[in-house]
């Protein structure tokens, strides 16, 4: 009885252990103190880390800049970075304590869409914008009203990949080669196949790999035998270097396709000659000579000693369109919050014009970037707009300059694109 | 006061500690006062970690042998109890709609967790019968292999959510799962006190000796795996259920350390030790969290992301100063015994 | 046809460096009856090695087999050290413990490698510097293989070469032997043991460094926790071809190398999809352990009693 009694005890202790918190009235709005505390969670230790890094590095950039220029309305941003360890069941309790504990007013965060479908739905109980840099997959921000993104999702990005290959590149075959632990990498594969076959295209070969698998040729020697007249590999930058390497050692010498998950300074030691041939989809290019582009490019390269890949541009952008949003609801009440962060309109980020529709994506143009290994950089193919977009867009695009991507976009519509197919310029 | 009196006794306390707990969770709190989510979403992983280190407890601490592999067994239950209730929880809530929302959600969470449980134990019984024939680290990196297996097999099933994850209703509450620790708690605690418990702790000490002795060694190991199994299976149901999301990623070979760790700190044959090790595993980080950051130059070392290093340090000291874990294979109550009056038996708690 | 070759040639390159990596756990097992959980770290940790040694020489600027040399040395030579501090920080206290005490410290250090990895170089793959020049030769009709491929299976056959002799021909070898034999009567024999056992860390830990500089040449992204796939199926290579057994760790390697990469080419003809790839290994390990324990090289051991 004495034992039960102590253990019981010892239960009861450790609860009395957690500060109780006065319940009833959830606080409202305290806007108090002169900063504006935003959560930010990534993967800063475990397998997708230097994801998490690179979100990391661009979310502090902008977070200085924005505090150097006097913060919004005179109020600094305080930044909370938590760490997720790369495990959805993680991010969920980082989410929660940085609402409950920390009491952030808004969240940036993760790259991965499985990490942040399990937190989304914490921070919309919670009534706590987030807006995710760069977590693709459509459902992340079906969750509800107060989640948001900045990046493409997977049908779009997926697609736009799709049209390029069968209309610019006139590929009849395609073979696809994705990431399986990746949903990003599994969406793009299925919405390439759909809009490939949907143009007459024949997706021949669909082959998959982990990202520790130590090399790609046993995956790579089946699809050479089906001689596709591309290859879509959608996956990040870490493998497809190194995919490109090998493919081309077994003498595959077709265009390679992917998608924004290329964009790092480090594809081109990894990949090497071998990235010759090869075009992506992305948000921007690094070469593009609008100033805000190579002021970003240029700060990131100053703070963090390294090239910003496109998470870091993304998570920039997300910043910043946080800060805008938070300028422009005068401060930090969630529903107001709420409502300035799902009007941005034009805004205009180092990842093209961010316009947030009505299903909280953003819908910006994308840019297809032609690999040129002996210069290391992405040269401008062409624009592809999503569907309604003005004409115009296509006449931003008619000269040797990458301007086309600052094209103004309006289009509400987020399922069905068709191609700007504008001209390709060399 | 008789022995049944005791428990009925002790059993109203835990349940109405447990519900008061659970009211603090809630919106208005227990009489306005609570628990924010976060410091209840801690209790719930508290709960459920203790459910995950004394099953596994049961198989490394008492029976001897050395399973890695038991967030396996936990996703497999996770997964099945989850795919039952987003597929029939809808349907077999609405048949039972007569009998109040409370009773129709109940019953599903129950049934998802006997099913989350049997599925677990068949997959025990599936991985235990060949692999208990061998013995020590060959054991261990075969249920780390099996237990990788099964991950994979989960993430190339499109059915359950893939790479993205699957969303599952969320049944379960404080309340539920402070429930089932208790019961896990209580039963393998009655399994280690009765006869079968003496045959696991002979064959820990020595398998040849309890061979000779008559003890059916194979059968009780499988038993014992098979127990231990299921009640991951439980610990994943209730985690699917609470959590309302799954993923493979967080079932991977860190989390069947994490539940190894909580055995080995607390000490391995020691129920109290497990439940000490499962308290110990989930705050722990969570409280490193909070160790500053250091500026050096351009380069900011954030040492909250030494929580991992710290956690293997730990691990390895324990062994080096301590390898019985902090309380061996000795009970936390056993230490106040001394305490007591010599002419009182000493009975304890029955349960 | 030379579909067929190509895969098997892309499976043994693999296999080799699985083999690398299997002789170390080989060792170890054979010397301590421990599965040192570490030893997939220590490959990783002479990747970093090589890493840093080929980027701050300059060897990355300008290819040669001089720079090669030094890195591939260097970081073999960097590992053993490594590989003997854990085992006199870490293994040798626990030694006289259970087994289950030594197998949870090694899984520790093992945990504790990879995060202080992630800590300091961050998980950010790095691009290891290509030493020498990389040629592609056709051998026949479509089968090609590149130079880093005939570097890896040239050096691993050299270290192979050397391990042998090294067990085989001096003195320490025969030290070895008997400790593996018995522990006990090698120590009565006047053998210091703890010095054998360190020197059974540092060789395993630098051909361990070696598959990693090797790998790198190949597969030139190094992060931190590449080691952990590699050095689990590296360990069933060792138990496949009979743990404690030497040839039989080579023997181990190739096979799983080869059963893996034929698994990804073919799989999906008998309902195997090319993902399974890593379940591969450890389906083989557990047929394996369940109807030839010994392993294919290995002498049926009864356990003693």
């Amino acid at each position: 009885m004495t034992r039960a009694f102590l253990t019981l005890a010892l239960i009861v202790s450790i609860f009395s252990s957690f500060a109780c918190v006065q319940k009833g009235g959830n606080g409202g709005a305290a806007d108090t103190g002169d900063t504006i505390k935003v959560g930010v969670y990534v993967d800063l230790t475990g397998q997708t880390s230097s994801f998490g890094q690179s979100t990391k590095n661009g979310i502090e950039l902008a977070v200085e800049e924005i505090n150097n220029a006097g913060g919004i309305n005179g109020k600094k941003i305080e930044l909370i970075v938590e760490d997720d360890q790369g495990r959805p069941e993680q991010a969920k309790t980082v989410v929660s304590k940085l609402i409950n504990q920390d009491k952030v007013r808004a969240l940036l965060g993760e790259v991965a869409s499985t990490n942040s479908l399990a937190a989304a739905p914490v921070a919309q109980e919670a009534k706590i914008p987030m807006i995710t840099p760069s977590s693709t997959n459509p459902k992340v921000t079906e969750v509800g009203d107060y989640i948001s993104r900045v990046c493409f999702i997977d049908p779009f990005q997926g697609s736009v990949m799709a049209k390029f290959a069968a209309n610019t590149l006139k590929a009849k075959t395609a073979a696809i080669f994705g990431d399986v632990n990746s949903d990003y990498s599994k969406g793009l594969t299925q919405f390439f196949e759909e809009e490939f076959t949907k143009l007459g295209g024949k997706v021949v070969a669909k082959e998959a790999y982990t990202q520790t698998d130590p090399d790609f040729k046993g995956q790579l020697t089946k699809i050479r035998n089906l001689k596709p007249d591309v290859i879509y590999i959608p996956g990040y930058y870490g493998q497809v270097g190194i995919i490109a390497k090998q493919a081309r050692e077994l003498d595959m010498n077709m265009p390679l396709l992917g998608g924004d998950g290329w964009d790092s300074p480090e594809l081109w030691k990894l990949g090497g000659a071998a990235l010759k041939n090869t075009y992506i989809s992305n948000h921007y290019s690094a070469e593009n000579p609008a100033p805000e582009i190579q002021n970003f490019v240029k700060a990131y390269k100053a703070k963090f000693n390294v090239e910003p890949d496109s998470l870091a541009a993304l998570a920039y952008d997300a910043a910043k369109v946080l800060a805008d949003a938070i300028k422009r609801a005068g401060g930090t009440d969630s529903a107001k919050l709420r409502d300035a962060i799902n009007s941005t309109k034009n805004f205009p980020g180092v990842t093209g014009q961010i316009t947030i529709d009505s299903s909280r994506n953003a819908v910006k143009p994308a840019v297809v970037l032609e690999l040129d290994p002996t210069a290391g950089k992405f040269k401008f193919k062409e624009t592809i707009a999503p569907e309604g977009s003005a004409p115009s867009a296509a006449a931003n695009t008619n000269s040797n300059s990458n301007s086309g991507m600052t094209a103004a976009t309006n289009a509400n519509s987020t399922n069905s694109y068709t191609s700007a197919n504008t001209n390709a310029t060399k | 006061m008789s022995s049944w009196l005791k428990s009925i006794l002790i059993g109203a306390a835990v349940i109405v500690v447990l519900y008061v707990v659970n009211a603090m969770m809630s919106d208005t709190g227990f009489f306005g006062v609570g628990v924010d989510d976060y410091q209840a979403r801690l209790l719930v992983f508290i709960g459920i970690n203790i459910i995950l280190a004394t099953s596994l407890n049961l198989i490394n601490g008492f029976t001897g042998q050395f399973s890695i592999g038991h967030a396996g067994f936990m996703a497999v239950g996770a997964y099945s109890s989850a795919y039952f209730s987003v597929t029939y929880g809808r349907s077999v809530e609405a048949s039972l709609a007569g009998l109040g929302d409370l009773v129709a959600s109940s019953v599903v969470l129950l049934i998802a967790i006997a099913i989350g449980a049997a599925v677990a134990a068949v997959a025990g019984l599936i991985v235990g019968i060949p692999s208990l024939r061998l013995k020590g680290d060959y054991l261990a990196i075969v249920t780390l292999g099996f237990a990788e297996i099964i991950r994979i097999v989960i993430l190339n099933i499109d059915a359950v959510g893939g790479a993205t994850g699957y969303q599952v209703p969320g049944y379960a509450n404080f309340l539920w799962i402070g429930i089932f620790a208790v019961i896990t708690v209580l039963v393998i605690h009655n399994i280690v006190k009765s006869d079968t418990g003496r045959a696991l702790v002979s064959i820990r000490e020595d398998e040849l000796a309890a061979e000779a002795m008559g003890v059916n060694t194979t059968r009780y190991k499988v038993t014992s795996f098979v127990i231990g199994s299921s009640f991951a299976g439980v610990a994943g149901a209730l985690f699917a259920h609470y959590n309302k999301f799954l993923s493979t990623n967080d079932f991977q070979f860190i989390k069947s350390f994490e539940i190894i760790i909580m055995i080995v700190i607390g000490g391995m044959g020691s129920m109290t030790g497990a439940i000490l090790g499962a308290i110990i595993v989930t705050l722990l980080p969570e409280l490193l969290r909070g160790l500053p950051d250091l500026q050096v130059g351009a380069t900011t070392f954030r040492f909250a992301d030494l929580r991992l290093v710290i956690f293997a340090l730990i691990l390895i000291l324990t062994m080096i100063l301590r390898p019985q874990g902090i309380l061996g294979t000795a009970e936390i109550g056993s230490f106040f015994k001394r305490f007591r009056r010599a002419d009182k038996p000493t009975g304890g708690m029955k349960a | 046809m030379d579909t067929f070759v190509q895969q098997l040639i892309n499976g043994l390159t693999i296999g080799s460096i699985y083999a690398l990596i299997a002789l170390g756990y080989t060792m170890v097992y054979g010397i301590l009856r421990l599965i040192n959980f570490a030893h997939g770290d220590i490959y990783m940790v002479g990747a970093y090695a090589g890493f840093m040694i080929a980027t701050s020489l300059g060897f990355a600027a300008n290819p040669s087999a001089l720079g090669f040399g030094v890195t591939l040395i260097g970081s073999m030579a960097i590992a053993a050290g490594i590989g003997m501090a854990i085992e006199r920080f870490a293994y040798r206290p626990v030694r006289k413990y259970s087994k289950m005490t030594t197998l949870i410290t090694a899984i520790g250090m093992s945990l504790l490698i990879e995060y202080l990895f992630v800590f300091i170089f961050s998980g950010t793959p790095r691009s290891f510097p290509q030493l020498l020049p990389n040629e592609n030769i056709t051998l026949f009709g479509n089968a090609t293989i590149s130079t880093s491929q005939i570097l890896i299976f040239v050096v691993s056959i050299a270290l192979m070469m050397v391990l042998q002799y090294i067990i085989f021909r001096t003195k320490m070898g025969k030290a070895m032997r008997a400790v593996s034999f018995n522990i006990t009567s090698a120590k009565l024999m006047g053998i210091n043991t703890d010095f054998v056992i360190a020197f059974t860390f540092a060789l395993g830990s630098a051909l361990a460094a070696a598959g990693g500089v090797l790998t790198a040449q190949y597969n030139p992204k190094i992060e931190p926790l590449m080691g952990i796939m590699t050095g689990l199926k590296a360990f069933v290579a060792a138990v496949l071809g009979g743990i404690g057994n030497i040839p039989g760790a080579v023997l181990g390697g190739l096979l799983i190398g080869a059963a893996e990469t034929l698994v990804v080419g073919y799989g999906s003809y008998v309902g195997i999809p090319s993902t399974y790839r890593d379940a591969v290994a450890f389906a083989i390990l557990i047929l394996v352990l369940l109807l030839r324990p010994a392993g294919l090289l290995g002498s049926n051991v009864q356990e003693k009693v």
